[in-house]
């Protein structure tokens, strides 16, 4: 597979002195969904904002499609949309005005025949005459999603598509990045919403503290750091872990009527029929069970603590 | 710089930047009338019955070509300052950044469209100044031309100030308190010649009397200053004013993090 997105040793600090990325490398495939994962403030903005042009970078390189991204940057500009974080339209402007606007600044002759079909797709062709300000804040960021496609582009940046966005328009542009997908667009998202990369995602970046801490499959990922959590639904609640079941990770929830069971779940050691034998030893009765296989963000949480505790995560 | 202009982004500006200026386009060309108006009757009514001729020109013809400036001023400041202040303000900024335009393009559509406006003022009030006195023009294709060029370089000037300026009280501070005051000493309702020294020597420093002694030559073949010096001055100024644009674009000053 090619790489339509290839980065080395990016770094930025801003004119505060803050520095938002450190030599970050990261190349991207051509046609995936690549989803860039991190808390606030990680780096993510800063990131895309660099290879759209937007934010000069300190230190690296970026290519998009083996171009450089500032000395060919009339290339690299032509083959990227972008739709950013916050929604900045100008609010008189009918819808169908802004969405060609886009396309003649990216250089393009005006083809209203692929507008309409870009507008329709987005559900946004009834609204074509509208004006921005009268639109509802999901229709907003369609109207954002429609300038960024509106100049053809064959890689397309989400800057937190779905934040502060309801459950049903996150299904509805969820479906919406997989159709582009399936036409042959490269979609880089970014997202503090675990549920979204490990929905999304084809492959999956964690940034935090302006380091990429890994890139992986997203079904690699959760291979390779997948655990599982076996709770057990106690009768009687306890106060404390007894002595007895030390030997085991357990700890308690729900005011202790719950116990959990951290186990990795690619060895065949579980250790689950061990602890279910001690159980019965101790004198411990239990209702029901019940197993979670362990999300992104379990994965996530992991990594960030164990950078925050001063240790480098290994992928 | 890679690849060939980008017309068709330059083109996109250009009109969205038009367009903005029809939605107020009643008000954009009633206000220069009417302000021309006043000036008439209060200047060259109230005024003119007293002094009737500068340098053998009527009074009320004499300072049509001044109005016209400072019209021009203000307006070309105005526009263009405003024209890139507003993506920078409600943040649409991101979409010129990221777009394959160059920083020639983007002042190329930015000032063209503000300096159009200017331009079709300046002709509104040209025109309105008619209604009131009669006034002929000794150089037409030179009155044009000047007109361009101050459009222009004012233009320019704006477009830096609404690079520079983080809010709107600084847009509007310096065509207040510069542009203004500058012209008004600069030699639009007076001539030069009138004044008494010291003041004649002070306002030779004022560089808006080139600017309009040298419109008004075009009007009528002489001015405060000889042709030459303004033409210098203009040209000046454009260099100045494009030399500045191009420092802001190469240090990204303002615009890119
Ligand atoms: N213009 C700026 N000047 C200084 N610091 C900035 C600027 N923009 C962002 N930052 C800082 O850089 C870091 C990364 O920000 P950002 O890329 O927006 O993170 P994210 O998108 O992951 O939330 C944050 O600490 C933020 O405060
Ligand atoms: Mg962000």
């Amino acid at each position: 597979m090619t790489n339509i997105i290839s980065i080395s040793g990016l770094g930025k600090a801003y004119a505060s002195g803050h520095v938002a990325l450190h030599s970050v490398d990261l190349d991207i495939r051509e046609g995936e969904i690549f989803a860039l994962l991190g808390p606030n403030g990680a780096g993510k903005t800063t990131l895309i904002s660099i290879i759209c042009g937007i934010v000069s970078p300190t230190s690296g390189q970026v290519l998009v499609n083996g171009r450089d991204i500032i000395r060919e940057y009339r290339h690299t500009r032509t083959d990227i949309g972008l739709v950013p974080q916050e929604l900045y339209t100008d609010a008189f402007e009918p819808v169908i005005s802004t969405v060609r606007f886009t396309r003649g600044l990216f250089g393009k002759p005006r083809d209203d025949a692929y507008i309409e079909k870009l507008l329709r797709d987005l559900s946004l062709w009834d609204k074509r005459d509208a004006k921005i300000l009268e639109l509802s804040g999901g229709m907003k960021r369609r109207v954002m999603i429609a300038k960024a496609l509106s100049h053809e582009p064959r890689v397309l940046f989400l800057d937190e598509p779905t934040a502060g966005v309801d459950v049903e328009l996150r299904k509805d542009m969820w479906a919406m990045v997989r159709d582009l997908r399936d036409t042959g667009v490269t979609i880089i998202l970014t997202t503090h919403y675990i549920e979204e990369a490990e929905e999304m995602a084809d492959r999956v970046g964690v940034i935090n503290n302006g380091r990429l801490m890994l890139v992986d499959e997203k079904e690699a990922l959760m291979r390779k750091l997948g655990t599982k959590t076996l709770t057990l639904h106690l009768d009687q609640p306890l106060g404390a872990i007894p002595d007895a079941l030390s030997r085991w990770d357990l700890t308690l929830g729900g005011g202790g009527s719950d116990l959990n069971y951290r186990f990795d779940a690619k060895t065949d050691e579980s250790g689950v029929p061990t602890l279910i034998a001690a159980l019965g030893q101790a004198g411990i009765g239990y209702h029901d069970i019940s197993t979670r296989e362990s999300s992104l963000e379990d994965i996530f949480v992991g990594l960030v603590h164990s950078q925050d505790g001063g240790q480098e995560a290994k992928a | 710089m890679s690849g060939r202009m980008n017309w068709r982004g330059i083109a996109a500006i250009y009109r969205f930047e038009l367009h903005r200026f029809g939605r107020t386009f009643w008000t954009s060309l009633m206000t220069p009338v009417i302000t021309t108006s006043l000036y008439f009757i209060v200047f060259g009514s109230a005024i003119g019955s007293r002094m009737t001729e500068i340098d053998g020109i009527p009074y009320a013809a004499f300072i049509v070509p001044g109005l016209i400036m400072l019209s021009m001023f203000q307006e070309s400041i105005f526009n263009a300052s405003f024209g890139i202040y507003m993506p920078k303000w409600t943040g649409t900024i991101y979409e010129l950044l990221s777009a394959p335009l160059s920083s020639l393009e983007t002042v190329i559509a930015y000032v063209g469209a503000a300096a159009s406006k200017s331009m079709m003022i300046g002709l509104v009030i040209f025109a309105t100044a008619h209604l009131f006195v009669d006034v002929s023009v000794a150089h037409p294709l030179a009155m044009l031309g000047f007109m361009a060029l101050i459009a222009i370089s004012f233009c320019m000037f704006g477009f830096i100030l609404g690079v520079w300026a983080q809010n709107f009280e600084q847009l509007q501070v310096v065509p207040l308190l510069v542009i203004m005051p500058m012209t008004f000493l600069g030699g639009a309702f007076y001539s030069v010649s009138m004044l008494p020294e010291p003041w004649r020597t002070i306002t030779l420093f004022n560089p808006v009397i080139y600017l309009i002694s040298g419109f008004r030559w075009t009007f009528f073949g002489k001015g405060d200053v000889a042709i030459g010096y303004s033409l210098a001055f203009v040209a000046v100024l454009l260099i100045v004013c494009m030399a500045a644009i191009g420092w802001v674009f190469k240090t990204g000053y303002r615009l890119k993090k």
